[in-house]
C-alpha cells in the first residue's frame, strides 16, 4: 500500500498509526515535498481483514510470537490452553523485571489465553529498556509505542 | 499520475515482507520435517481424521517419527482419536510444544485450544465476517505449521477438512503443493467427490502417493478406490475394513 501526492508526484511516507479501539484504523501520510498530509481510514470490516492476514499497517513493532494470531484473535480459547516457558514470574526472576500491583492487576484482567503473551511484550520491552518495575504508565507507554491493538 | 510499481521506495508497512516473513517462518520450521502428506477427500465422513491418526500411529510403532497437524480447524477431531491427555502447550521463543498422543506422535489441534464444546470463533466484526473468517483460518493453519515446536519428524500427516480450500491454502502457505493422501468409501457417490479433489490436486502439482478405500465390506457398496486408482493411475495402499486391526495400520504406513 502506497499513497501518491499527485500535485508534487511524491511519494508520500507513512506517518502513524491510531488504533482508536472501535474496531477501526487511522494512518497518516505525509508528502515529503509540501508536507499534506491525509489518514487513511478503515471500518471494522477492513480492519479485520488486515489483521486476519497476520500483518499490521505501519509495519511490526515486536517480533511475531508463536500462535500470535490464534492467541490474540480466538475468542473461545480455553484458559489453560498455554503455559509460558519464559520465566517472566509475576514478580520477576533474574533479570526479569518487576511488576506493580496495579500492572499486576491490570494484567489479571487480559484472557487468560492470550495473557501470556501479552505479558512476555511487555516484560521484553521494559528489559530492552531497562525498566525494573512495569507499571500501569509504562504499560500505556509501551501500548502507544508498539502499536498494541487489543492488548 | 504514476502507478503502484513506478513508487520504487519501499511502504514502511512493508506488508509483502511481512507475508514473505511468514513465509520463511514455516519454511524454517518444517526444514527438519522430512515429507508432509496431506490426507485428503473431496468428500466428509469417508473417515479421513480416523485414517490419519491411526496411520500417524502405524508409523510411529514403526520407528518413525510423527506428527499431526489437525487442519479441520472447525471440527477438530485427532486429539480424541490419539487419545492427547489435555495439558498446557508450554510456549517459548521457539515456538509452541505438540501435544503428545498414542504411540509419542506429535499433535496439534484446534480442539486442544478452545474451550470444551465451545465453536471456533473469532473477535471482530460479525456482519460481513465472510470477508475476514477465510484468512483468519488460512493465518491459523499458517501458524500451526510454523509456530509448533515439530522438531525432526519423519513424517508431517495434514489432517484436511472436507472440500478443497484449506488444501489451497495449504499449497499457498507451503510454497508448494504438498504430497496427498486421499480417502474414499466404496461408493459412486464418494468416488466422484474425490475424483473432483484429486484432480484439483493433480493440477496443483501435487504427487498423489495413493488412495485409501475406508469402510470397506459392509453397507457401502462400490469400486471407487479402483475406479480412481485406473483413472489416475495410483496404487490402492489399503483397504480398510470396518474393524480394523492393528496390521492393517501398519501394513498402509509400510506402503506410504
Amino acid at each position: 500500500m502506497k499513497f501518491l501526492c499527485v500535485d508534487c508526484d511524491q511519494q508520500m511516507a507513512f506517518g502513524e498509526r491510531q488504533l482508536p479501539g472501535d474496531g477501526t484504523l487511522a494512518a497518516t501520510f505525509k508528502c515529503p515535498t509540501c508536507g499534506r498530509v491525509v489518514a487513511l481510514l478503515t471500518n471494522p470490516m477492513e480492519t479485520q481483514l488486515v489483521s486476519s492476514l497476520g500483518v499490521v499497517i505501519g509495519g511490526k513493532t515486536v517480533p511475531a510470537q508463536p500462535l500470535e494470531t490464534v492467541r490474540t484473535m480466538v475468542a473461545t480459547g480455553r484458559d489453560d490452553a498455554f503455559e509460558e516457558g519464559t520465566g517472566e514470574g509475576a514478580r520477576g526472576t533474574g533479570t526479569a523485571p518487576l511488576w506493580s500491583g496495579d500492572a499486576q492487576e491490570r494484567l489479571a484482567r487480559v484472557p487468560n489465553f492470550v495473557r501470556g503473551m501479552v505479558k512476555k511484550i511487555y516484560a521484553d520491552y521494559a528489559k530492552e529498556r531497562g525498566i525494573v518495575e512495569i507499571t500501569p504508565a509504562i504499560m500505556d507507554t509501551a501500548r502507544a509505542e508498539l502499536g498494541l491493538e487489543g492488548m | 499520475m504514476r502507478t503502484y510499481h513506478q513508487l520504487t521506495n519501499p511502504d514502511r508497512s512493508g506488508l509483502l515482507d511481512q507475508i514473505l516473513t511468514q513465509r520463511r517462518r514455516v519454511a524454517d520450521r518444517l526444514a527438519g520435517v522430512r515429507r508432509t502428506v496431506a490426507v485428503m477427500s473431496g468428500k466428509g465422513g469417508v473417515g479421513k481424521s480416523y485414517v490419519t491418526a491411526h496411520l500417524a500411529r502405524a508409523l510411529a510403532r514403526g520407528g518413525s517419527a510423527t506428527g499431526v497437524l489437525d487442519a479441520d480447524l472447525n471440527g477438530p477431531t485427532i486429539p480424541r482419536l490419539l487419545e492427547t491427555p489435555h495439558a498446557p502447550h508450554r510456549t517459548s521463543d521457539e515456538g509452541v510444544e505438540p501435544a503428545i498422543g498414542l504411540d509419542g506422535v506429535k499433535c496439534i489441534s484446534m480442539a486442544l485450544l478452545l474451550e470444551d464444546g465451545a465453536p471456533l470463533s473469532f473477535k471482530g466484526p460479525s456482519a460481513e465476517s465472510f470477508v475476514w473468517r477465510g484468512a483468519m483460518e488460512a493465518s491459523a493453519l499458517r501458524e500451526f505449521l510454523g509456530d509448533v515446536n515439530w522438531g525432526n519428524l519423519d513424517t508431517l500427516l495434514l489432517d484436511l477438512p472436507p472440500g478443497m480450500q484449506r488444501y489451497i491454502e495449504l499449497c499457498d502457505i507451503l510454497g508448494k503443493p504438498p504430497a496427498v493422501l486421499t480417502v474414499t468409501i466404496p461408493t459412486p457417490e464418494s468416488r466422484d467427490a474425490v475424483r473432483r479433489a484429486m484432480r484439483a490436486a493433480v493440477e496443483q502439482g501435487s504427487e498423489i502417493v495413493g488412495i485409501v478405500e475406508n469402510m470397506v465390506g459392509r453397507e457401502f457398496t462400490g469400486t471407487a478406490a479402483d475406479d480412481l486408482a485406473k483413472e489416475f493411475d495410483r496404487p490402492v495402499l489399503a483397504r480398510i475394513p470396518w474393524h480394523p486391526i492393528a496390521d492393517t495400520w501398519s501394513a498402509l504406513a509400510t506402503r506410504l
